[in-house]
């Protein structure tokens, strides 16, 4: 066995066993700290795919900005633990056995497509940021202006709806 | 060298347990985790691909996923903020304004 077959299963025990503490966990702030666990982990794969920038990018923007925005919020709201209710019967009966036959759907598929994927794997060194910049700036470049027009009706928005203002908005 | 079936059988896993938490949590901030936990997944399966085909597009796509992430958090938890101010309760059960 491998090293780097080692690291990968090291990365991903560590990213499933988060995302089930994410579930378990009662308290939210608990399972924001485990979703920045997964999300490390993951960071720790790509940087086995050789995808430097990608996994710096999801540090620093996943486990860095948008979880610091959750712990906020949370803090903010001062969210206690979840209260329990009784569950909506159709999530207790169809919900954990249709989500479980997804999961196993998806890895069946892809599974099932092991040879056409293997046939392409003759992979090279790994991608350097150069050519993915050149790449973003260039072939990608409308999709890119487009998400800065997204980031800003996201702005207006989030100020819109998080303003204090007299007409109270009944949501 | 691993096989990229690894690679996208856990992104599966990690999208189920996405699913399973969106179903059977009440609470709507981690409802809301548990989104970004399946955006995380997809991001995994781009970049598996990615490596696959040895084509950097994937790559591309997961910045444009982390994107689209940012923003939706930050409209979503200002939408959570508005829902706490109206109700007291960050219970999903308890906004159901639409429900017959």
């Amino acid at each position: 066995m491998n090293v780097p077959l080692i690291v990968f299963f090291a990365l991903a025990a560590i990213a499933v066993l988060g995302a089930i503490s994410l579930i378990l966990q009662r308290h939210p702030i608990h399972s924001a700290l485990s979703l920045i666990v997964v999300m490390v982990a993951l960071a720790g794969l790509y940087l086995l795919m050789g995808a430097e920038f990608v996994a710096a990018a999801q540090i620093i923007v996943y486990g860095g900005a948008i979880m610091v925005l959750f712990v906020f919020v949370i803090m903010l709201l001062n969210a206690g633990a979840e209260e329990r209710t009784s569950f909506s019967s159709l999530a207790k009966f169809a919900g954990l056995p249709l989500a479980i036959a997804l999961m196993g759907c998806l890895a069946a598929a892809v599974a099932g497509s092991s040879e056409r994927v293997q046939v392409a794997a003759q992979s090279g060194a790994p991608a350097p940021t150069k050519v993915l910049a050149s790449q973003l700036f260039q072939e990608f470049v409308y999709p890119f202006e487009l998400t800065s027009f997204l980031i800003l009706v996201a702005i207006v928005g989030a100020m819109v709806l998080a303003q204090r203002d007299s007409k109270e908005s009944h949501l | 060298m691993i096989p990229t079936n690894y690679y996208l059988i856990l992104s599966a896993i990690l999208f189920g347990l996405g699913v399973i938490a969106f179903i059977f949590r009440r609470n709507i901030i981690t409802i809301f985790m548990s989104i970004e936990l399946m955006l995380n997944a997809v991001n995994l399966a781009f970049v598996a691909f990615s490596q696959a085909w040895n084509h950097l597009s994937g790559q591309v796509f997961v910045l444009f996923v982390i994107v689209v992430a940012a923003a939706e958090a930050a409209v979503g938890l200002g939408i959570i903020i508005l829902i706490q101010r109206n109700r007291q309760s960050l219970n999903v059960e308890r906004v159901d304004l639409l429900k017959l």
